[in-house]
């Protein structure tokens, strides 16, 4: 814009490129703030799978010395946090911000620049817990962090203080992303689309935003109540000062409990919009499908205790969360049976995205079963931490989250990077990493109801577990490898696969409508929806129940300078003074920290006083 | 058609054959562990609700993997159809059903879990009236088993009369951890601040596995304990032995032993001389946490009655005790004896391989 009323220093001035590194570096659009938490959830999934590969070579066998108990500890410590922060929270970010403002026919999210703050604070976060590890401490007291072995006398190295950093550094991100997805959905739906014309992967990015609102802060505040007693001598948890460890409890699973459902409700929506596209069928009972999600996130806040019968809350209390968490299973059945009644009476195609999701169907319904088989505090106290509630969790978050969003991989990568996937290769990731995974989880109820408890590095020959682990481990390796095919699938691809085109599937959303990859500025001109299947509309219109408007194409004819929100330096800056003021706290170093904290706040000044558009030469 | 079956029929193979080694592999009688092979009423009522339970899981399993599959297979799209299929939106009166059904089937199983729940929250009546009271405590990364009405205090060992009412305390004087004898009952977790309370009651003699259950530091996978159920005359004949005063030292070996016991400062932690006296395993404990050199430890008095050490994880002997006392992190890693006494931080100190024998024949001694 060239009316400016004041003149700006040179400072301020947004970058006006948008090639090349800088360009990603600056980068606003949703779309390459989507990728770039997409590559580097994946890069962390490395991490994440590294971690757990080597844990199952240490279990394979009874008392193995491969790692240490601390190694180990620090493994699983790390691979829970990794997983569930590192990577499939931010994948589900990638695909909310490739998709939100594609699937509601919008140009950008409401907040540009804060979408990029959230990006590059997560990756603040993530490099700083990984720089635990590279310093000789990482955390090793579980992604649960149970005080009060988290206290200084029990844990006296620096590991815990990088996890508490940098969970806070990643929870401050994700109410961001959360924050700015509602306004966005809430605020830029195309016209015509209505709350219940949305997809439903949109309505469930919103449902899950508001959890992440609300149970974010509870872990933060735990967090900061922890951060005193390491930092400032404080007794909040610590038990000999009259702190109460179980209080940490009730604080990580008020959070925890809807976080699984942060994890699961993205998948299960990209399942969602895969399984009407694959079965040529609108998806069955939308309605009951949008209820079932937020009847499922209200309930998600309150069984969190079910984590915690064998503490000793009673008999009254261990009834009502038995009750609750009995009662999830009925809004998930009727997913479950609802994705069922999709396929029923359609033309099922088996394209690999199709079958992913229909493993998705088929593993997370164990997942599912076991979980109310443990809703039972009786019968649970014989399971609880052992390796049976490793198996469940697998089920929901790996039978489920995982083959899910490898669904949602194969189904919109195309329209992402152009360019198809192999789906013969799909096919054989699928199959390698369907067998790979039961054979590595299923055997653990076996070996969990047999007694081997969890977060054990090693167990002696006479507990009989030796047999199971083993199968396990080798069954890890496969899962491992089908990882490898898709690599591969992906590197092939970039070397020319198929051309995408816009609709590659024959599918009904309105991502599907506009060019692969889409342009910057998503669409020519913003569309209008009748249904929450407006490009099925467009194609089938004898179908439609109410016609779409003829399009509008036509009518506006002529080029129009579409203004788009421009780059800029501060978000990136901001995230990297963030994190470096979280290191100097871990090693006490104030001078770094206090410095550090002031360039968070020079930043600030900076990113208001930042002009709304960057200085054009016309 | 048979086609289009061929690819699932590998599958089949495979989950059959997977199914028939975890079978095998999973559950026999003599694993230490198993949920499987109850030997109380409180680990038996939790298991009849678990099989109720599984045999539900089971059938909801058939039926909605059967269904899936049988969607997936009957409906796959043929080459010649072209037009769409059916375009169904939704059935009110199914999706009503397929909400209601599941809230039967959950009602089988919270019905009686209420019941199992109001029937565990307290201890059945004892046969002489007068339950066994044992207070548990858990260290890192030990178990102590304390007999406040018999003035017994013991470790790793729990000794308990068959047929009798055990009802137990559970207190940590450090971390958190979990308390868990897999064939007499499930878990209850151990607390610094909050006294727990669970019972249990074994059917026949015999001797039954327990850990820890609940992360509590690098060596939670060695801290286990066992529970020895015995007639009441052995019982009897247990408490007579622990209530003995300590037998002086043989002369010779062990009685250099015992000199070097006190002057090598294992008496820090170590009372080998009765019952520790009210709160002095606290102090132990508390001394650790303000960066003292003292750590709760197992009480040595009766020593060599008990046929495992270390967490449970090695026989008593001579052989694994001068290992063990050589460089107790061969046994556990991270734990305080190594961490903290002076022969193992001091390099002047050092136990020397006499010393060693010496300090194993007195520890034999302690019966």
């Amino acid at each position: 814009m060239a009316t400016i009323a004041y003149p700006i220093p040179g400072i301020l001035r947004r970058p006006t490129s948008t090639a090349g590194v800088w360009g990603w570096i600056t980068t606003v659009d949703a779309k390459r703030i989507g990728v770039l938490y997409g590559v580097t959830a994946l890069i962390f999934l490395i991490s994440g799978g590294a971690a757990a590969l080597v844990m199952r070579l240490q279990l394979a066998a009874p008392d193995n010395t491969l790692v240490s108990a601390g190694t180990y500890n620090a493994l699983f410590t790390m691979h829970g946090t990794v997983m569930v922060f590192l990577f499939i929270m931010p994948i589900n970010a990638a695909f909310a911000n490739f998709l939100l403002p594609l699937m509601l026919g919008a140009r950008d999210v409401a907040f540009p620049r804060l979408n990029a703050l959230s990006y590059w604070l997560f990756l603040g976060g993530g490099l700083l817990l990984h720089l635990s590890f590279l310093t000789g401490g990482a955390p090793d007291a579980g992604w649960f962090s149970y005080a009060n072995l988290t206290e200084k006398p029990y844990s006296p190295g620096h590991g815990i203080d990088y996890w508490i950093l940098s969970l806070q550094i990643l929870g401050a991100a994700s109410i961001m992303s959360s924050l700015n997805f509602i306004v966005t959905i809430i605020n830029m739906r195309c016209k015509g689309m209505s709350f219940m014309r949305m997809p439903i992967f949109v309505w469930i990015v919103f449902i899950v935003s508001f959890l992440l609102i609300f149970s974010m802060p509870v872990i933060a505040i735990a967090l900061v109540l922890l951060t005193a007693d390491r930092f400032a001598g404080s007794h909040f948890f610590f038990a000999s000062g009259g702190g109460d460890p179980i209080l940490w409890q009730h604080l990580f699973w008020i959070f925890g409990h809807p976080e699984v459902y942060i994890l699961i409700l993205p998948p299960m929506g990209m399942v969602s919009e895969i399984i009407p596209v694959f079965s040529r069928k609108p998806l069955f009972g939308y309605r009951a499908m949008v209820l079932a999600s937020v009847f499922i996130a209200i309930t998600g806040f309150a069984v969190w205790s079910h984590h915690m019968f064998s503490v000793g809350l009673g008999p009254i209390a261990n009834t009502y969360f038995a009750t609750a968490t009995m009662l999830v299973a009925v809004p998930t059945g009727v997913k479950i049976f609802n994705w069922i009644a999709t396929v029923w009476g359609g033309q099922v195609s088996l394209k690999s995205p199709m079958l992913f999701a229909l493993g998705f169907v088929g593993l997370f319904t164990i997942g599912g079963i076991s979980g109310v088989m443990h809703s039972s505090p009786p019968s649970d106290l014989q399971q609880t931490d052992t390796y049976f509630i490793v198996a469940h969790f697998h089920y929901v978050l790996f039978g489920g989250g995982m083959f899910g969003i490898m669904g949602g991989i194969y189904y919109w990568f195309p329209k992402i990077t152009g360019r198809m996937l192999s789906d013969g290769l799909g096919k054989l990731h699928f199959w390698l990493m369907f067998i790979g995974f039961n054979v590595t989880f299923f055997p653990m109820h076996f070996v969990g109801l047999n007694g081997m408890p969890r977060r054990i590095y090693t167990y002696t020959e006479d507990m009989n577990f030796g047999a199971l682990n083993m199968l396990e481990t080798v069954g890890s390796f496969i899962m491992g490898a089908s990882f490898l095919i898709l690599a591969y699938n992906m590197w092939k691809s970039f070397q020319g696969g198929e051309k995408a085109g816009n609709d590659p599937w024959d599918a009904n959303t309105l991502e599907w409508s506009i060019a692969s990859p889409p342009p910057e500025h998503n669409f020519d001109e913003i569309p209008e929806v009748r249904s929450e299947r407006p490009l099925f509309d467009q194609k089938h219109p004898e179908l439609a129940h109410h016609p779409p408007a003829a399009h509008a194409a036509a009518a506006h004819h002529g080029h129009r300078h579409i203004h788009l929100p421009a780059p800029s330096y501060w978000p990136v800056i901001m995230a990297a003074a963030v994190t470096i003021a979280a290191i100097g706290l871990i090693y006490k170093n104030y001078p770094v920290f206090g410095i550090a904290l002031g360039m968070v706040i020079v930043t600030l000044y900076a990113w208001v006083k930042e002009p709304v558009f960057a200085e054009t030469k016309e | 058609m048979g086609l289009r079956y061929a690819p699932l029929r590998p599958l089949l193979f495979v989950l059959a054959g997977a199914l028939l080694i975890l079978v095998i592999a999973g559950c026999s009688s003599t694993d230490p562990q198993s949920t499987f092979y109850p030997k109380g009423p409180a680990a038996r009522d939790q298991l009849n609700l678990f099989l109720l339970i599984f045999w539900l899981a089971v059938a909801v399993f058939v039926v909605v993997e059967g269904a899936l599959l049988y969607a997936v297979i009957r409906f796959r799209r043929r080459k010649d159809q072209t037009e769409l299929p059916k375009q169904v939106h939704g059935n009110n009166k199914l999706e009503i059903a397929w909400t209601i059904l599941p809230v039967i089937v959950l009602a089988v199983i919270a019905i009686p879990t209420y019941i199992t729940i109001h029937k565990q929250k307290d201890p059945p009546p004892d046969p002489t009236g007068k339950p066994i009271m044992v207070d548990v405590v858990g260290h890192q990364w030990w178990w102590e088993f304390k007999y406040p009405e018999l003035g017994i205090v013991t470790a790793t060992e729990m000794h308990i009369p068959v047929g009798r009412t055990v009802t137990f305390t559970l207190f940590s004087d450090d971390v958190v951890h979990s308390f868990w004898v897999p064939k007499l009952a499930g878990k209850t977790d151990v607390f610094p601040l909050q006294v727990n309370e669970g019972w249990f009651v074994a059917d026949e003699p015999g001797t039954y596995f327990g850990l820890c259950a609940e992360l509590c530091g690098l060596s939670h996978a060695q801290m286990r304990f066992k529970v020895v159920a015995q007639t009441q005359a052995d019982f009897d004949a247990w408490i007579a032995a622990q209530k003995a005063p300590p037998a002086p030292a043989p002369a010779g070996l062990a009685a250099r032993g015992a000199t070097l016991f006190a002057t090598k400062e294992c008496v820090l932690c170590h009372t080998n001389t009765g019952p520790d006296g009210e709160g002095v395993q606290a102090s132990r404990a508390r001394a650790f946490e303000n960066g003292g050199k003292a750590f709760a430890a197992p009480n040595l008095t009766h020593f060599a009655t008990r046929k495992t050490f270390a967490g449970s994880i090695v026989d008593t002997n001579g052989e694994s005790l001068a290992k063990w006392l050589l460089n107790p992190d061969n046994y556990k890693p991270g734990n305080r004896m190594a961490q903290l006494a002076s022969v193992y931080t001091d390099p002047a100190k050092q136990l020397t391989r006499d010393e060693i024998d010496a300090l194993v024949a007195y520890l034999l001694s302690r019966n």
